[in-house]
């Protein structure tokens, strides 16, 4: 049963902005309407995060001069977005509204903002044991990367054939940050940020934002497009545990079998992955844990060109976090590019006969705590 | 100590007891009265019975490398200036695993499931950092 519509979708396209974070997100809401077929005054359920001065969910609706009867503002990291479909579709379901508008807006890059290697402070009660050391977003991913190394014998070059794929798809789309190609050896040696990690292991920095219209199933006959079908949906959390955490299992062993039963699927229906590739590691894990191979042998599957067009799973087929864009928080980018695909708008990065994709967004580190959130997307 | 550069704890009433054992160069691992879990980090409550009754018991400070990276680049306050750096998950011999740095040998020796030991830095009057270093 499909409970939510997704009806209209926008990426803002510049990659470095004069635009503030408010006029990001207003332009993304009117494009992403427009892409839908409908205009403001349809909009009554509003979705952002909570948080940073121009993004929290009042900031915003007061800047858009809207007035939802239902307003959403779940922050969990990258993954949000993600998992504010989830909850716009639980949102219609429940009759609290029918047309649910979600935005996102960031100047990372115009900001200087290093997301990979700044200090990371929470401003928590666990930062007193944890700031202290040292620790960046890349050293927390490079922590399961080494793991991963000593547990299954995964490679740099393994990892590397991510960077490789979504590069490919990158000098695919023409408002990805860098497109030109890259080599396994050219992530290899490129200049070391937290080992295993390389540069070309880690997500760029740039500007960005967008926006996305999720509808109730009875507004299909009214949108301009053909709408994309959630199928299903599920989230979840890992953590520290007490002290007593295996690093490798991310959140994604916990959506994924519970996302693809609801929708009624199986890994081998899925014509495209959008996942989170805040690193390479971040993308090998979370395969595994989705189903895609078993535990351990995610660095053989990602070589042999499976995750590029033409393999048996391309993914991230924008250019992803990897080359295309990466604000701070994904997690929107990986819906629109899936939507897109599942209308066969991918242009010249179009995956053949796309009916089913699927959308993994994960929030937080690896390392510590983080929170990941799964779709199954069908086309109309 | 004047010039210490790198980020302090900010200690609360709840994990003063945990600083205070730093002070004392014994790292503390909290079990529970209640239930008999043991927990690090520490806190008020014990995570898995979410009652209050924990005492503090020292830790050997004996345990297994679990993870670690070797940090070429940040932009962490003090560490910036002593690159390469180790950020590790340690696993104590106690069954908990400890976020810390791995000091007092080269970076490049570092492996998975190497045997390390706990040493503390006396950074100010009332703060000593533990950190780990390998068992020779
Ligand atoms: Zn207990």
């Amino acid at each position: 049963m499909t409970h939510a519509l997704i009806a209209g979708v926008h990426e803002f396209p510049e990659r470095k902005t004069a635009r503030s974070v408010l006029e990001i997100q207003a332009l993304s809401a009117r494009a992403a309407l427009d892409d839908a077929g409908l205009e403001p005054k349809d909009v009554d359920g509003y979705f952002t995060v909570a948080g940073n001065p121009g993004v929290g969910p009042l900031a915003t609706v007061d800047y858009l001069n809207l007035t939802p009867r239902h307003v959403d503002g779940t922050t969990i990291g990258g993954s949000s977005f993600v998992a504010h479909v989830n909850h716009a579709a639980a949102a219609i379901a429940g009759g609290r509204c029918r047309v649910a508008l979600i935005t996102y807006g960031s100047t990372s890059r115009s900001s200087g903002v290093a997301v990979g290697t700044r200090e990371r402070i929470s401003g928590e009660y666990v930062d007193q044991f944890e700031a202290l050391y040292g620790i960046s977003t890349v050293g927390l991913y490079a922590l399961i990367a080494q793991r991963h190394m000593h547990e299954y014998g995964t490679t740099g070059a393994q990892l590397a054939e991510i960077a490789v794929a979504c590069r490919r798809h990158a000098g695919l789309n023409p408002v990805a940050l860098y497109r030109d190609p890259i080599t396994v050896d050219d992530v290899l040696r490129s200049p070391m940020i937290s080992s295993p990690l390389h540069l070309l292991d880690c997500c760029v920095i740039t500007d960005g934002g967008g926006a996305l219209v999720v509808v109730h199933p009875d507004l299909a006959r009214d949108l301009r497009k053909p709408p994309v079908r959630l199928l299903g949906s599920a989230e979840a959390v890992a953590h520290t545990a007490a002290g007593r955490r295996d690093y490798l299992v991310s959140a994604a062993a916990q959506t994924g079998p519970r996302a693809f039963a609801a929708a009624g699927v199986s890994p081998a229906d899925v014509a495209m992955a959008m996942i989170y590739d805040s690193f390479t590691i971040t993308v090998l894990v979370t395969l595994e844990d989705l189903g895609f191979c078993k535990k351990g042998e995610g660095g053989a599957f990602v070589g042999g060109g499976r995750l590029q067009l033409g393999g048996a799973l391309p993914i991230n087929t924008d250019g992803g976090g990897l080359s295309s864009n990466h604000p701070g928080m994904r997690g929107i980018f990986l819906v629109i590019e899936a939507v897109k695909q599942l209308r066969g708008e991918g242009g010249a990065r179009q995956v053949p006969d796309c009916r089913v994709a699927l959308v993994h967004g994960t929030g937080g580190a690896f390392g510590t705590r983080h929170s990941g959130a799964t779709l199954v997307l069908g086309a109309a | 100590m004047a010039g210490y550069a790198k980020p302090l704890p900010e200690i609360t009433d709840e994990s003063r007891p945990f600083w205070e054992g730093c002070r004392r160069h014994e790292f503390l691992v909290q079990r529970c009265r209640a239930c008999g879990a043991r927990q690090h980090y520490p806190r008020g409550v014990c995570a898995a019975c979410w009652r209050d009754d924990l005492e503090w018991l020292p830790s050997a400070g004996r345990g297994r490398i679990y993870s670690f990276t070797v940090t070429h680049r940040t932009q962490a306050r003090g560490f910036r200036d002593e690159l390469p750096y180790v950020l590790a998950w340690v696993e104590l011999d106690e069954g908990v695993q400890v976020l810390t740095n791995v000091v007092g040998c080269d970076p490049a020796a570092v492996r998975v499931g190497l045997a390390v030991r706990v040493t503390f830095e006396d950074v100010t009057p009332e703060i000593s950092i533990p950190r780990f270093t390998p068992v020779s």
